[in-house]
């Protein structure tokens, strides 16, 4: 009886193991940037080429950046529910338009409705690259004094944002 | 007459369109070679197992157009490392950094071989052990075990 117990156990060890490695989605990649000073950046905006933005025209605000793009199909599933949130105006939400053609950015937005109070218009994907952004969309909380505080890879949820964002933000602002 | 015309213009321009996605940048066959090189030590986070020199993904292809990019600029090999650990975290680097979260990782295996070995030796030394202490037969037991083994005796043979 007692040489099948160790064999046994170390099968129980070993399905552990392997019922913990299936919750874990290896997709989500912990970033590095959290807490950390939002890298900065200077973009045209989205609407006019001919002004700017960055970072640090947000500072002493919490903002939310979301990357987004109009080939991107999960952003168009998330399209719906940033617009939502935009109207319940309790965070400005800036937009990063990352590497796509700004006429089909721009037709995106009159069609489903913008949510972004502003957008930088990142054609070729470095800023992306500077913040880390691996897969679009993704949201990044950025503080009052431009910290990163949290990011979202992946599109958002309804329960997401009521269960996550929008108590982080209501925290952020409090602070 | 016309369309067809059209299409075979259309059919020129097709190149065109893909001019639009990244695309690879080379002309310098020394400096490609420092790219590829330290691109098979970075993971392309959207194919995870995959180094970005083997993936064509577009993400890969940006991210080996930014090592070109600060290669060409002077940067070494370790500063554009970690610049991408910067943003990407450990998880970017394709060959995991020795430090104590990752030993088991790395030492695991030869660990495990380690144990193996232990409890083989013990094993062979008990099971040598038994061998040597075995029950020695007498005559009678000779002799059966003997006619047991011609065959002539025997309950169970047919």
């Amino acid at each position: 009886m007692n040489r099948f117990l160790l064999p046994l156990g170390a099968f129980i060890v070993l399905v552990i193991f392997l019922w913990i490695g299936l919750t874990l989605n290896p997709r989500e990649v912990p970033s590095p940037l959290i807490n950390k000073i939002a890298p900065t950046f200077r973009l045209p905006q989205l609407h006019d080429a001919a002004k700017t933005i960055g970072p640090e025209d947000l500072r002493g605000k919490v903002w939310l950046l979301n990357v987004w793009a109009s080939w991107c199909v999960t952003c168009r599933q998330e399209h719906p529910l940033l617009v939502e949130l935009g109207r319940q105006k309790l965070v400005p939400i800036y937009g990063l338009n990352y590497k796509d053609n700004r006429d089909d950015g721009l037709a995106l937005l009159r069609n489903s409705g913008d949510p972004y109070t502003l957008s930088a218009y990142d054609r070729e994907g470095n800023v992306g690259i500077d913040w880390g952004v691996y897969g679009v969309p993704e949201t990044f909380v950025i503080d009052k004094s431009g910290l990163i505080r949290h990011k979202f890879i992946g599109a958002l949820t309804p329960e997401l944002i009521q269960n996550k964002l929008i108590p982080l933000v209501k925290e952020l602002n409090g602070a | 007459m016309h369309s067809r015309f059209l299409f075979l213009v259309l059919l020129l321009l097709m190149p065109l369109a893909y001019a639009d996605q990244a695309v690879i940048k080379k002309d310098d066959p020394v400096l490609e070679k420092r790219v590829m090189d330290l691109s098979a030590h970075l993971r392309c986070l959207v194919c995870q197992n995959q180094t970005i020199a083997d993936s064509n993904a577009e993400l890969a292809v940006d991210l080996k157009n930014q090592v070109r990019e600060k290669l060409q600029q002077g940067q070494s090999e370790q500063e554009i490392l970690d610049y991408m650990v910067k943003r990407y975290g450990e998880f970017v680097l394709f060959s995991p950094l020795v430090k104590s979260t990752t030993w088991l990782l790395w030492f695991g295996p030869l660990l495990l071989l380690i144990v193996g070995m232990g409890v083989l030796f013990v094993i062979l030394r008990q099971r040598r052990k038994m061998m040597r202490q075995a029950p020695t037969l007498n005559a009678d037991e000779h002799a059966r075990a003997a006619s047991l083994l011609s065959g002539k005796e025997g309950k169970g043979h047919s």
